[in-house]
């Protein structure tokens, strides 16, 4: 099949960006979205021109390197699937197609379809942790894990840092990201010294990072690849209202 | 040249030995001495997190975006820990058995055992850290059976148990950072090694956003930058896995060992096309239920339904009897590759055998498949758009590991003083074939438990003058690097750097993969130094080094995989016998079976790098096996 694309180049941070159209031609059903990328770049390279720059690395789904907006979704749309899991059966011979880096302020533009996630990891770094000097931990089974609670864990755990949630949400918050990984942690007997000490300093970090606030518009669960679900930024705000009442005149 | 420094004494007591006698740093002076990590997956993150909490400032380097995407993220299965939590048997000594033995008697027994030991401390750390682990109702871990082993001792969670290890490990490398014991310098490519007076000092990387070179200097350097899978250009690697950091070291003379040995997986989505880009691995506990066939028939292309049941053969049921669809992932993977050969594959090229669970349905009812594999089964769906409750699937082998890797003695110092190697990027512990469950294991002992005691020892008992990055040394390789960089970017060729790349992996796949011949590793050695010759005279890198550019990114591996190809294939022609993952032709046994040649090839290759031109240095440590003794694999 045939496709219109229509993708942003930027060549750097600081130069303006645009949209610039491209044809690709012999794309077939059994290629992978970001594999019909590389088709395209193998030409544009051909003729002499920069490829698209894009982030990929797995291209198994499970790295949280790949993301980028396809017709304005982010990761294209398919439930529970980032871009590199897409499959191009998905779309059709004559296709137009619009791809754009995520948008949002705290994730500045690297170039092309790339952009600078790293406020994630300084969200991480203001508590996303428990911590646990190597050499210091008691024997694994001295602390017994009621099973549901082990599995709310992981559901939280399953977060990729991909950043679709911030790119999907109208105030670009990382309410998702961060309530991922705060129900991770505070959901287990070992996360529990550290609870409101985490908590605060997450939800501090999220908003010095220049990211909004949930509205309640759930399209972050919409887009999430790993199916995170935004009941967990209700119970972040729950921890949240316990670890204030607990630090009062702190 | 090869000394393995493998302590005196009993097996059991080695490394309790080798601990009090190593020297230690005082907390008071370990801030004076520096320390580089390259590469932050779960050998580089724990070891980078355990040295920061020791008091160590450490430098830590990933070509990612964040630490938290570094392939160990991709492993699915499992963690072994010899913790006998099921009372059925298991034991230190049989997960060091074990190991030994499914290495096929090619690595030291010393380092394998301390593993062993070690397993039992990384599930306490993980679990410590709020790694997510399966739980009993009981609120006890639980654990599975994993890879054709007779004990439960298997650690998982969901199928990305590397996912929650490597978060596990990440999350405690960034509590270091936020406590400035560690900086980490993410989007950064090691492209040299530095050396000041025989030692290593420092690095040499790019910056991946601005193209800037840089020099950093430290008193140790530890490699810690995963495995090659992708000289063969398809594999299950992360694209961007590498083997430039270990490359560049060896060029700096560190000793290879072992490169021919490589790990291929039975269990992954057959290639659909030519611009396949990467190879997807299917868990292998689809084998317990599938059956393996093809057509008797060659070049049969009905659909499978309309194959009637004597026309088909199930080629694993046939040929081993006893084992099986559950024979070792090496066997089914040789086994697969020559029906194919034989021009019975099925599929698009006719690479790929079925995996048919007609029988596992009409035994157990869909529902009771679909509670087993139904992820596996969505995902193979998603993937090729066919639903395997109704057709067979198809699978074939992928090269999934590296066994090879830089020479490390006991300590996984290499043959450069001050240079650590740790997980993958290592050749130390699974000889020439890994066992399943056993990657992540190996890379947190190293990366949790060995390197914070051996590293502070080669600090404490070395005379490290005051080295920074003004010495001339570090002008000297970044001079280099600069100019290798100035020439990619000004060849302006007529072939991108992909049709290079894909060219090197279809011969290191035909010739240097699963079965070699004499024949064909001498075709190859003839056809590596053209390709070579080809890089560097029509390459086309669009754009230059001062900007992001993933063109240039990619070039500058696949310049260090040319090189190392023709390594594998040097190493595996001296290997003239069948060891592991590695049917040698010549050398097989009357009904056709890997034959391994104790008498001969008991022993580590490790090569010397002698300046290129397809010259190198050949050295052997000799193994001895003094606890597992040697036997042929056989299942029959």
């Amino acid at each position: 099949m045939n496709l219109k694309l229509k993708i942003w180049r930027q060549q750097s941070a600081k130069a303006p960006g645009a949209f610039a159209v491209y044809h690709v031609q012999g794309v077939t059903p059994d290629m992978s979205f970001l594999e019909m990328l590389d088709l395209l770049n193998e030409n544009l390279q051909a003729k002499g021109e920069p490829p698209v720059a894009f982030e990929h690395d797995c291209r198994e789904g499970i790295c949280g390197a790949c993301g980028f907006l396809i017709n304005g979704v982010a990761h294209g749309g398919r439930r529970g699937t980032t871009v590199c899991q897409l499959s191009m059966r998905f779309f059709n011979d004559g296709d137009s197609v619009t791809l754009e880096p995520w948008r949002a302020r705290a994730f500045p533009v690297l170039r092309d379809l790339a952009v600078d996630r790293s406020p994630f990891d300084r969200i991480i770094q203001a508590g996303g942790f428990i911590t646990a000097p190597t050499g210091g931990a008691p024997e694994a089974n001295a602390i017994l894990v009621p099973k549901d609670s082990a599995e709310t864990a992981f559901d939280a755990a399953a977060c990729i840092g991909c950043g679709a949630c911030v790119a999907a949400c109208p105030n670009a918050a990382a309410m998702l990201f961060t309530a991922a990984k705060i129900t991770h942690l505070n959901s287990l007997p070992q996360g529990q010294p550290q609870r409101d000490r985490r908590t605060l300093s997450m939800v501090a970090a999220m908003t010095d990072e220049l990211f909004g606030s949930c509205t309640n518009h759930g399209e972050c669960e919409a887009v999430c690849p790993k199916k995170i679900p935004i009941e967990f930024i209700g119970k972040m705000n729950r921890d949240l209202i316990r670890a204030t009442l607990h630090h009062r005149g702190d | 040249m090869l000394e393995s420094k493998i302590p005196s004494g009993p097996i059991e007591q080695k490394w309790e030995k080798s601990r009090f006698e190593m020297k230690l740093v005082n907390p008071a002076n370990r801030r004076k001495h520096s320390v580089i990590i390259v590469g932050s997956g779960l050998a580089g993150a724990a070891a980078a997190a355990s040295l920061g909490q020791q008091g160590y400032p450490v430098d830590c380097f990933c070509f990612q975006d964040s630490p938290r995407r570094a392939h160990s993220i991709a492993a699915q299965g499992g963690i072994n820990a010899a913790k006998n939590y099921r009372n059925d048997g298991d034991s230190i000594f049989r997960l060091f058995y074990d190991t030994v033995k499914g290495g096929d008697f090619r690595a030291r027994e010393a380092n394998v055992y301390r593993l062993a030991q070690i397993s039992v401390n990384i599930i306490d750390q993980c679990v410590a850290q709020g790694v997510p682990f399966a739980r009993e109702y009981g609120g006890l871990l639980d654990t599975r059976s994993f890879g054709g082993v007779q004990v439960s001792r298997t650690f998982y969670a969901r199928g990305q148990t590397g996912q929650q290890l490597l978060l596990g490990a990440y999350q405690a490398l960034e509590e270091q950072v936020a406590a400035g014991t560690v900086k980490m310098h993410t989007r950064s490519e090691m492209l040299d090694l530095v050396l000041v007076n025989g030692k290593a000092r420092g690095i040499i990387t790019r910056n991946l956003v601005t193209g800037a070179i840089e020099s950093h200097a430290a008193d140790v350097v530890v490699l810690a930058t995963g495995g090659y899978g992708n000289v063969f250009y398809l594999s299950t690697n992360a694209k961007g896995s590498n083997t430039t950091a270990i490359w560049r070291a060896h060029r700096r003379v560190a000793l290879f060992g072992n490169p021919c040995f490589t790990q291929i997986h039975p269990t992954c989505i057959p290639v659909s096309s030519e611009h396949q880009s990467k190879l997807t691995l299917m868990s292998e506990s689809l084998r317990n239920d599938g059956r393996v066939w093809v057509p008797r028939k060659n070049g049969d292309d009905r659909a499978p339904g309309a194959i009637p049941e004597d026309e088909r053969d199930y080629y694993l049921e046939r040929r081993y009897p006893s084992f099986g669809n559950l024979v070792p992932r090496d066997v089914a993977s040789r086994a697969a590759k020559e029906v194919c050969d034989e021009g019975r594959g099925v599929g698009p090229g006719g690479q790929g055998v079925y995996l048919d669970f007609a029988d596992a349905i009409r035994r157990l009812g869909e529902s009771q498949v679909r509670e087993k594999y139904g992820n596996l089964f969505d995902m193979y769906e998603e993937i090729t758009g066919e639903n395997a409750y109704k057709v067979p699937m198809r699978i074939f082998p992928a090269v999934h590991y590296t066994m090879g890797g830089l020479w490390v003695d006991y300590h996984l110092m290499s043959t450069i003083p001050g240079l650590f190697v740790a997980g993958e990027a290592n050749f130390s512990d699974h000889g020439a074939n890994r066992l399943g469950a056993s990657a992540l294991m190996q890379g947190l002992a190293d990366g949790y438990f060995i390197l914070p005691y051996t590293l502070p020892n080669y600090i404490a008992s070395s005379a490290l003058e005051k080295v920074d990055t003004s010495h001339p040394a570090f002008a000297a390789a970044k001079e280099e690097v600069m100019k290798r960089v100035t020439t990619m970017v000004s060849i302006r060729g007529k072939r991108t750097v992909d049709s290079i790349h894909k060219e090197l992996g279809r011969i290191m796949w035909e010739n240097c993969g699963m079965t070699r011949s004499e024949a064909g590793l001498k075709s190859n050695l003839a056809r590596i130094p053209q390709l070579q010759e080809e890089f560097w005279k029509n390459v086309n890198v669009i754009g230059t080094g001062e900007e992001l550019n993933q063109s240039l990114e990619k070039a500058g591996r696949v310049a260090d995989f040319l090189e190392l190809g023709e390594l594998m294939c040097i190493d595996a022609l001296q290997r003239a016998e069948s060891c592991g993952g590695h049917f040698r032709v010549e050398s097989q046994t009357p009904e056709g079976e890997a034959l391994r040649d104790d008498e001969h090839f008991s022993y580590a290759s490790a090569w010397e790098w002698k300046g290129g031109g397809g010259h190198w240095g050949f050295h052997k440590e000799p193994l001895a096996f003094e606890h597992v003794h040697l036997a042929q694999r056989s299942y029959k």
